[in-house]
């Protein structure tokens, strides 16, 4: 019997829809935990390993935003690297008026989120392969313009302006802290959405689009909304990027380099559930720092992962997890509890496993 | 006359950008796959000229009678292997292996044949020798010969494709790829052959651009690649001549574009690229064209 038959078969009283089949205040006191953790660690590890920390910072925050859109959105930007480097960009422009790099990075955010609106509506009608060169391309015509103008480094880029006052151990705790909050804001900006409407509507875009669109979602409202989104996360994880290398430069905060990062560690991790950036980004600099002296092999390791597990493990890493543990650290979904035992909750979510955008 | 001139060498680049194009076009028109990484094979393909003008001495110009087979045998398998998986799986699974193929490919370059910049014939008297027009113009034999050659072989794959039996297999596919399974063809296999024809013209592409400019391992993706997607973009994603005049287009913008201020060359042209974009998204030509 199918799953709605069942329930709509039961007495009303007989079953509920709930979120998760386990109390999730477990999993929120253990992320209040890793995170009053990760707060203290400028006092207890030293500035390279917070200085690496950082660097998964920018990376999580990446993926996740990448995630958003390509996992839920269906939106495969190439072109994200755009609001990294925006968002670096934006520190400078700030601090030459006399900002300092971290009052300017929450307005950097906010600027880049702005400036979505414009490029949104130059590639809003473009779908697939369209979409991702139009966005590629768009990054690479943005990276021209910042050139243009000599006063913010031109072609080789400049120093952050504003750091004058802090000490060098200050100086990397802030730095850290910064990501710290950049990544838990991230975070926990995504978990809301997707347990809003919107995240009710992108889910039903990543299931089945022409179905949500016959339902009456607005599928172009919430795409521009992510994309704005993403755009503010991307734009922060770049102003951290700025703030950490203490200088921006065009062709390396304009690289694709981070698309094609932010997107593998999504693919690696899984794509369409919050935890695959995690995991992927655990994999990502477990690939980074185990191979770092061997210079550009951990991109090429990386490539060649991110292949594989799109061509043979297509849920990523955290969906191998989930098909055999069946767990969920956090519920965005809905559960259907039938009234006569608790093992008889199902997921609604999944159902039919093949639901990749694309 | 410093406009007419830009005109003219914008018009002839513009050879050199189709030479790019066609193939990412032709993928593109017959699988609907968008090869992330066809600047990084044009730039393996100038590497294995490179190699194979050190290694055996053939004239340069004559290279490409060696690294076109290459490139097309490569084509075929990637396509038979990488790519036919990633097909199987959906547009994104196809963005990421490309994209994947292209981070691979660029990096193991850099790895193994360093940051360095190399020419192809670059002591040749082809690369070096150009010919005036009037006082003030000059045009460079090396962009006419690659402009002549971007004709060529847009004519030889036209032909190929409306006269010969594949060419008439691929044209079927792309057009409704289960009613000519149905009919018999082995959809997989033609595949395969219209990769080993599109990595045919980026063997061409990644030569022309050694002796053009240098190669290096970035310039696959930052260069070759921006300017292939511009091309077939402007003038019609899936259409062959249209990548001709997408990229004239092209060329002629960022010759203007460098005319008014020597460092808006490339801006000019990715600018046109967004206004046609805006415009015209299906592209100048949308009839689709003979793929």
């Amino acid at each position: 019997m199918s799953l709605v038959a069942e329930a709509s078969t039961q007495p009303a009283a007989a079953f509920r829809v709930t979120r998760s089949r386990r109390n999730v205040a477990w999993t929120g006191i253990g992320a209040l935990v890793v995170v009053a953790v990760l707060a203290l660690f400028p006092y207890i590890v030293y500035s390279g390993t917070t200085a690496i920390l950082v660097q998964a910072f920018i990376v999580l925050t990446l993926a996740s935003m990448w995630n958003l859109l390509a996992g839920y959105a269906g939106l495969v930007s190439v072109g994200q690297q755009a609001f990294v480097g925006l968002g670096a960009y934006f520190v400078v422009i700030l601090g030459l008026h006399g900002i300092s790099p971290f009052a300017a990075l929450p307005f950097a955010a906010i600027a880049c989120g702005v400036a979505a609106l414009p490029l949104w509506w130059l590639v809003s009608r473009l779908r697939s392969g369209y979409f991702a060169i139009a966005t590629w391309v768009l990054a690479a015509t943005i990276m021209l313009f910042i050139e243009r103008f000599s006063s913010i480094g031109g072609g080789s880029g400049m120093p952050l302006p504003g750091f004058t006052g802090y000490s060098s151990v200050l100086l990397t705790a802030y730095t850290y802290w910064a990501g710290l909050a950049v990544t838990v804001l991230a975070m926990v900006g995504i978990y809301l959405i997707l347990r809003s409407r919107l995240g009710l509507v992108l889910t039903a875009i990543r299931d089945d689009e022409v179905a949500a669109r016959s339902s009456g979602a607005r599928v172009g409202l919430a795409r521009m909304l992510v994309f704005v989104v993403a755009g503010v996360g991307c734009g922060a994880a770049g102003a951290v990027l700025a703030i950490s290398q203490l200088q921006v430069q065009p062709s390396a905060d304009f690289s694709v380099q981070w698309t094609a990062e932010m997107a593998f560690a999504t693919i690696i991790g899984g794509l369409g559930t919050i935890e695959g950036p995690i995991i992927g980004t655990a994999v990502y600099m477990i690939l980074q720092q185990t191979l770092a002296s061997y210079n550009a092999w951990y991109l090429i390791v990386l490539g060649l992962v991110a292949i594989l597990v799109a061509l043979f493990a297509r849920r990523g890493l955290w969906g191998l997890a989930d098909e055999h543990l069946n767990v969920r650290l956090f519920p965005v979904g809905y559960w259907l509890r039938l009234g006569d035992g608790a093992d008889r909750a199902r997921r609604i979510r999944w159902r039919g496993s093949s639901s990749f955008p694309g | 006359m410093a406009w007419v001139n830009a005109i003219i060498q914008g018009v002839l680049t513009g050879g050199l950008y189709a030479l790019f194009a066609c193939g990412l076009s032709l993928m593109f028109g017959v699988m609907k796959v968008v090869n992330l990484a066809h600047g990084d094979l044009a730039v393996v393909a100038g590497y294995i000229a490179i190699g194979i003008i050190a290694a055996t001495h053939v004239p340069v110009l004559w290279s490409f009678v060696i690294v076109v087979p290459v490139m097309a045998v490569l084509g075929y398998a990637l396509q038979r292997t990488l790519i036919q998986s990633a097909l199987d799986r959906g547009v994104l699974t196809t963005l990421i292996v490309t994209l994947g193929l292209s981070l691979v490919i660029e990096n193991g370059l850099l790895q193994f044949f360093t940051a360095n910049t190399r020419g192809i014939g670059t002591g040749l008297a082809l690369v070096q020798d150009s010919f005036s027009i009037g006082s003030q113009i000059q045009v460079a034999w090396l962009l006419v010969v690659f402009f002549a050659v971007a004709v060529a072989a847009l004519l030889g794959l036209q032909y190929f494709l409306s006269r010969s039996r594949y060419g008439r297999l691929i044209r079927a596919v792309a057009d409704d790829q289960e009613a000519a399974q149905l009919a018999g063809a082995d959809y997989r296999h033609v595949f395969g052959i219209a990769a080993a024809l599109a990595l045919a013209t980026v063997a061409l592409g990644g030569i022309a651009y050694g002796m053009y400019s240098d190669l290096d391992p970035t310039a696959g993706t930052d260069t070759i690649l921006l300017f292939a997607f511009a091309a077939v973009v402007i003038g019609g994603l899936g259409s062959l001549w249209g990548t001709l005049l997408g990229g004239i287009v092209l060329g002629v913008a960022q010759q203007i574009g460098a005319q008014i201020n020597i460092s808006d060359e490339l801006l000019a042209g990715f600018i046109v690229f967004l206004v046609v974009l805006v415009l015209r998204p299906q592209g100048l030509t949308s009839r689709r064209a003979q793929s």
